[in-house]
């Protein structure tokens, strides 16, 4: 037994950390935030430039053919940075294309969405809460898709959209005809969703059996789940950090107990939950017969972690916290998209509860 | 990252398992305490128990290696064998004295204790040092060849039954409050050491309040140097991590917990059928699974030579946590079982659901024991993250 970063994953998460934390650093987590598009066109192609989008494409299609552990780890660090943009898109995308692709729709989309020459994106969830692969309404029938779908990540943005239908998935070009976009209002300005509308929209037909699509489901929950996971850690030093520097009474806030045990409350429900989601994603990759279980229950923790943690963070900062422009609102407003992103903790517990045969 | 144990220990798995399958259970006539004593011996002479104890001293001394410890707990949980002894005496003294004892009490004391020849109990609370324990004021004053002791000790589980105890006392009373104190051996079975039980509140008499009146012991019987007992006493605390027993059990208590949903019924249906029922197993599941995962990976990077950071100083907190959910989800669960007292005496985990009080009542146990949870969070902010001190100096961290 070895659970603990190779040197090669500890060397790939700190890059990736490194490069998203300079940069957002320096402005492009914020530029992004404040931006129409929640798009930074620089920032992304360093990221892409790193191979972050071709971590788990085969090394044939110009990736580095890793698991969902390794892009975890990347979705961990780019939680902790605030990192924005249409990653999770991107990658879900490619794995959904590796794993039940044709020959020609990998040639075709995989080396770009490796290199970040393409955007990917997918759209999983229906309107009435409906995420599960068997529950998907959207139909392609002869080659042509319609249905509505909801949280999808940068959807006018995205050269490739993998989109859940009953059946399988239906693959839909940037320029297709027959798709109306709805922008939204939405809180997390570090990855934009919208809903999409297909009428009759030409589509590519990707075909897979609910259960198995449904890993497509499983990896953007375990990727959720680490993402929130690097953004409570990040909200935890955060924290740390403003009580060892702002001063009130004639000293540092951190001296207060009160105030100490808030932190140390937070540091004993975020630290542990890594464990939690490397598992998640060790099971994934390794098929184990709980991977879907843990999935959902990683989702559904973290959820609540991050969200929890973010509120703590928030009054922990005071009135500085709850400005637009202090960052802490940036990493509350991610905790929202994780708690709430392909459904509320309570749902993936009923379905782990479910699986687990209660 | 990999879990799996790979052949080589796959393969010393079923070497433990042919050991226990000739071994265990023993046959039927002989009587349980020695049948136990022997078995023991054997698991020690092949190397399965008190691995990092030297053979000297009655251990096994085995090559480190925690995943064969961890298959040795497995395969000695399945079949109900007896593993090592629990105690004040195994996890605190022998510790300490193989760090810091002299050669003479690591022979006379370590290898009657790990065979549970003599049992030992640990007099560092008193009653006006719990928390704050180095403020302790039980008094040792050398006269001739003797540590004469007077003062009082509380809590102290199991005093009953010792037949020594280790002690922190305040040696040098001029000294500094961490400077003055000393780590004495003390018999117990003498005049000037009087018991008296204290019951607590789950009904149970396992502590003491333990009242010294000029106790004597030899002035040998000192671990460490004089006015070092404290440092003595906090080099015991490294060796008090072994938070893979403390997870196996929340485990073992989970399943049972689930199995309790199965069979308590609402309103004519399992209660498991409820949705916050199953919400809250679900919710419960995680972190029992998130401390699983962030031990093993605490150990792999143990092994490694590795930092796990934080983790450390927040699995004691981490565990309180957990069991304080699991106390409130029986509580419910039970029903009326809730209305009484866990069941007293032996064979009271064969009887009713009110077995489950003893988890409502004992989840407190822990919280306090070992360092109050405050005392916990203190360590955590301090110590883990780096947050500045607040004057409440040697807390009592992670001891017992
Ligand atoms: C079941 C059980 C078995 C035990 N067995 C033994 C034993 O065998 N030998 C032994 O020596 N002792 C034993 N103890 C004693 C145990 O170590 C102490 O009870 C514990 O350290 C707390 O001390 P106290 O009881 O004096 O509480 P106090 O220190 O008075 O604490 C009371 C409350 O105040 C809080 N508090 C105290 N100081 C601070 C602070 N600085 N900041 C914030 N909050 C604070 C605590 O968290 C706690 O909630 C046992 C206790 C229990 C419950």
């Amino acid at each position: 037994m070895r659970f603990r970063l190779s040197d090669d994953q500890a060397a790939l998460q700190d890059a990736v950390r490194d490069y998203a934390l300079r940069e957002g650093d320096a402005g492009a987590r914020r530029r992004a935030f404040e931006s129409d598009t929640g798009f930074d066109a620089d920032f992304w192609s360093g990221l892409m430039d790193l191979g972050v989008g071709g971590l788990a494409c085969p090394e044939d299609a110009g990736g580095l053919g890793l698991g969902v552990t390794d892009l975890a780890l990347a979705a961990e660090a780019l939680g902790y940075a605030g990192a924005p943009g249409p990653f999770l898109g991107q990658v879900l995308a490619a794995l959904a294309i590796d794993r039940f692709g044709s020959p020609a729709q990998k040639d075709r989309w995989l080396p770009a969405l490796a290199t970040g020459q393409a955007i990917g994106t997918v759209a999983l969830a229906e309107a009435g809460d409906r995420v599960r692969a068997a529950d998907w309404t959207a139909r392609l029938e002869g080659g042509r898709l319609s249905g509505e779908k909801r949280q999808v990540l940068y959807p006018e943005l995205a050269d490739i959209t993998v989109v859940g239908v009953a059946g399988g998935f239906a693959l839909v070009e940037k320029d297709a005809a027959g798709q109306t976009f709805e922008a939204l209002d939405v809180a997390d300005r570090t990855r934009r969703i919208g809903h999409v509308a297909y009428a009759e929209t030409p589509a590519d037909a990707m075909p897979a059996e609910a259960d198995a699509a449904e890993a497509l489901v499983d990896a953007a929950l375990v990727l959720t789940a680490a993402d929130a996971f690097g953004g409570a850690r990040r909200l935890l030093d955060m924290s740390v950090d403003y009580a060892k520097t702002r001063e009130q009474f004639g000293g540092p806030i951190g001296r207060f107990q009160g105030l100490k045990h808030q932190l140390a409350n937070m540091a004993v429900e975020v630290e542990p939950a890594r464990g939690l989601y490397w598992y998640a994603a060790y099971a994934f990759d390794h098929g184990a017969p709980d991977a879907r279980r843990v999935a959902a229950l990683a989702k559904a923790h973290l959820g609540d972690v991050y969200m929890q943690t973010a509120r703590a963070a928030v009054e922990a900062h005071g009135g500085i916290g709850y400005t637009w422009e202090y960052d802490a609102q940036i990493w509350f407003k991610r905790a929202m998209f994780d708690f709430a992103y392909l459904g509320a903790p309570s749902r993936h517990r009923e379905h782990a509860a479910r699986l687990a045969g209660w | 990252m990999d879990l799996e144990l790979g052949s080589e220990y796959e393969a010393f798995r079923q070497e433990v398992a042919a050991f226990l399958a000739a071994h265990w259970p023993p046959a039927k006539e002989t009587d349980a305490r020695a049948a136990a004593s022997a078995f023991r011996e054997r698991a020690v002479a092949r190397g399965y128990l008190y691995r990092s104890i030297p053979k000297a001293y009655g251990g096994s001394e085995q090559a480190p290696d925690p995943l064969k410890g961890r298959v040795i707990r497995e395969e000695f949980a399945r079949v109900g064998a007896p593993g090592e002894l629990q105690g004040p005496g195994v996890s605190m003294l022998v510790p300490t004295l193989l760090a810091c004892g002299a050669d003479w009490q690591k022979e006379r004391f370590v290898a009657p204790t790990l065979r549970g020849e003599i049992v030992w109990c640990q007099g560092y609370s008193e009653p006006g040092a719990g928390s704050d324990l180095a403020s302790l004021r039980t008094r040792g004053a050398l006269e001739g060849e003797s540590w004469v002791i007077s003062g009082q000790k509380v809590w102290t589980t199991m005093a009953h039954l010792a037949d020594y105890m280790f002690i922190l006392v305040r040696t040098e009373p001029d000294a500094a409050k961490h400077d003055g104190i000393s780590y004495l051996l003390l018999d117990m079975k003498q005049p000037g050491v009087t018991v008296r039980p204290l019951k607590q509140m789950t009904g149970g008499r396992e502590f003491n309040e333990v009242f010294l009146d000029g106790a004597r012991t030899p002035k040998d019987w000192i671990v460490g140097e004089r006015g070092r007992g404290w440092q003595v006493s906090r080099t015991t605390l490294k060796h008090e991590r072994d938070t893979v027993g403390g997870q196996s059990r929340t485990e073992d208590m989970f399943g049972k917990l689930v199995e309790l949903a199965k069979d308590a019924q609402r309103e004519g249906q399992p209660a498991l059928a409820s949705g916050d029922v199953r919400q809250e197993l679900a919710r419960i599941e995680a972190y029992v699974l998130a401390q699983r995962y962030s031990a093993y990976r605490q150990m792999s990077m143990d092994l490694a030579g590795q930092d796990a950071g934080l983790i450390g100083v927040l699995n004691k907190l981490n565990g309180t946590m957990i069991g304080h959910h699991i106390a409130n989800l029986a509580q419910d669960l039970i029903g009326d079982a809730a209305l009484l007292m866990p069941p007293q005496g032996r064979g009271g985990n064969r009887r009713g659901d009110e077995k489950w009080v003893n988890q409502i009542m004992g989840s407190l146990g822990v919280a306090i024991a070992g360092g109050a949870s405050n005392i916990q969070r203190n360590v955590i902010a301090e110590r883990g993250l780096g947050l500045p001190r607040d004057g409440a100096e040697g807390q009592k961290g992670t001891g017992a």
